[in-house]
């Protein structure tokens, strides 16, 4: 079985290294790809145009098997937001107060992604308080560089 | 219109270990056990026992059992997924296979050591790369975090506080309260104990989440003729459904038109069509609480309360023995044992025996769900 996951041995919390990398599927490679450009694109039908989050092979609208990467504003809102707490994974555990919240885009509020608010694109992972988490907050998209070679999205206030 | 599945079949038999955090034997002896114990309530040999059916998550299969109890020629087995969405589906698949004559005397289980065993969330190498690479590394690594995100939402769009989620736990640890077998059986809770409690996954605390439990149970299953001869009083399979609904997700349900309407609620459109019955003639209900915003989710889905009335359908002792709908009364995942709402079968079938340790006079029906946020199945019994 393909692990999803890779955790790494580098344990320095302050690099990220310890945290669970994605590991793509087929059909989920390209989003990876684009985020290592600085993207943020959904896959689209190339056929009916209709957005499709996780991404598949068949456009479960009108069956095309056609795809295209439509690139999204990046901008969204808070959907819901959870507090996780031990027991966690050590690389979770040792960032208390971390937040895990599903952000709606704004030009496509059915497609929410899970990620993580923090103060900046490559501040920590409970960079921010989590009295500022509110459901319906503007949000919008950095991207982080994890010093294994992936780029993450993240998210920021838009009023911080 | 061919076979139906309405009052064909019926349980004859539930047998069950002992609970603990910590039992000494395997899971493999504790299926047998629990199966063996089964069989022996409903009066049936062992050598009588054609089909089988459990949980892909089970890990004795049924080539193990079948040689260990002593079975007969075997000419129906199936497994079920989606972890605890699984259960009530087990008892379906063998009811099915009974009504329409490949099987006659089949058994379902479920044995698990989730109480002295690892935690599945840890093993980051099998979870699935769908959905796992969009979820687990922003740290939303558990079901209770999973499921967490959903209940705030529910709380967001329907006023549902944390005393909603209270009255769930409530009712199920009174309930544990009068059942000597529940892990929770001499351990009351409190609302200070439920509002003090530590964070599992922010809004759901301690309390909110299941046990961790060793244990197994089993049931037995015949043609409802075979069952007015059985040595119990036979608990009829009135009907049964399945539920993954159109762009599911699995528990990260999150992309779908509407992540608050599970698959309960397809499971309920096929569990009433096929029923004599309706939400408003259920008794008391099983439903599968490995957390407590499953309940009000649950209500909803199978018609009990309208959309959004679920948390405050809880209120006033609701759940109670004698409110509107005594729920969970052995105790639920929640405070008597967690074994993948196996217990809310066998628990359903002592309330139709007349039979609970908090038996709800003259129940008639009983409503008995499996997971919510899975791919999740339900069965509607009748004494």
């Amino acid at each position: 079985m393909t692990p999803s996951m890779k955790a790494t041995t580098d344990n320095r919390p302050g690099n990220d290294a310890d945290l669970l990398l994605p590991v793509a599927d087929d059909d989920g490679a390209p989003f990876w790809e684009y985020t290592a450009r600085g993207e943020l694109r959904i896959q689209a039908c190339a056929d009916c145009e209709e957005l499709r989050f996780p991404p598949r092979p068949c456009c479960p609208h009108c069956q095309s098997f056609g795809a295209r990467w439509q690139k999204m504003s990046g901008r969204g809102r808070i959907w819901s937001y959870v507090l996780p707490h031990p027991p966690l994974l050590p690389a979770y555990a040792a960032r208390p107060g971390y937040n895990a919240i599903i952000v709606e885009l704004a030009e496509a509020p059915r497609i929410r992604l899970v990620g993580n608010l923090v103060a900046a694109a490559d501040a920590a992972l409970n960079s921010v308080d989590p009295a500022r988490l509110r459901i319906g907050a503007p949000v919008k998209v950095a991207f982080h560089a994890m010093p294994t070679g992936v780029t993450v999205p993240r998210w920021l206030l838009e009023r911080p | 219109m061919g076979a139906t599945l309405k009052d064909a079949t019926a349980i004859a038999g539930i047998g069950q270990t002992p609970f603990a955090k910590q039992l000494p034997e395997s899971e493999k002896t504790l299926a047998c056990r629990a199966i063996v114990a089964a069989l022996d309530d409903a009066g049936i040999a062992p050598s009588e026992v054609d089909a089988f059916a459990s949980y892909t998550m089970e890990e004795t299969d049924e080539v193990e059992i079948a040689k260990a109890i002593g079975a007969g020629d075997v000419t129906h087995f199936s497994k079920v997924g989606y972890g605890g969405g699984g259960s009530c589906a087990t008892v379906a698949h063998l009811a099915a296979a009974i009504a329409t004559g490949q099987a006659s005397v089949g058994v379902a289980w479920r044995s698990r050591k989730r109480g002295s065993g690892p935690r599945p969330w840890k093993n980051t190498q099998v979870q699935l790369p769908t959905p796992g690479q969009w979820t687990r590394p922003f740290g939303l690594l558990r079901p209770a975090d999973e499921i967490a995100m959903l209940a705030r939402r529910y709380m967001h769009e329907y006023g549902a506080t944390r005393d909603h989620l209270f009255n769930v736990a409530l009712a199920c640890r009174n309930r544990a309260n009068q059942n000597p077998a529940a892990i929770m059986y001499e351990r009351p809770l409190t609302r200070e104990m439920y509002m003090t409690a530590r964070w599992i996954s922010e809004p759901l605390c301690l309390f909110d989440n299941c046990l961790e439990t060793d244990g197994a149970l089993a049931c037995v299953v015949v043609s409802a003729e075979r069952a007015r001869d059985c040595r119990q009083r036979p608990v009829f399979v009135h009907s049964a459904a399945q539920g993954l609904p159109a762009q599911h997700h699995g528990m990260v349900n999150y992309w779908n038109d509407d992540p608050l309407t599970g698959p309960a609620w397809t499971a309920a459109r096929h569990l009433w069509k096929g029923a004599d019955l309706g939400p408003q003639d259920v008794d008391v209900a099983q439903i599968y609480d490995a957390f407590t915003p499953l309940i009000p989710l649950s209500l909803e889905g199978y018609g009990i309360c309208g959309r959004g009335e679920g948390a405050a359908f809880t209120e006033g002792g609701a759940l109670e023995i004698g409110g509107r709908l005594p729920l969970n009364t052995g105790g639920g995942g929640l405070s008597e044992a967690y074994v993948h709402g196996f217990n809310l079968i066998t628990e359903g079938v002592k309330q139709l025996r007349g039979t609970s340790t908090a038996q709800v006079p003259d129940a008639a029906t009983c409503l008995v769900t499996a997971g919510e946020g899975v791919p999740t199945s339900a069965l509607l019994l009748r004494s």
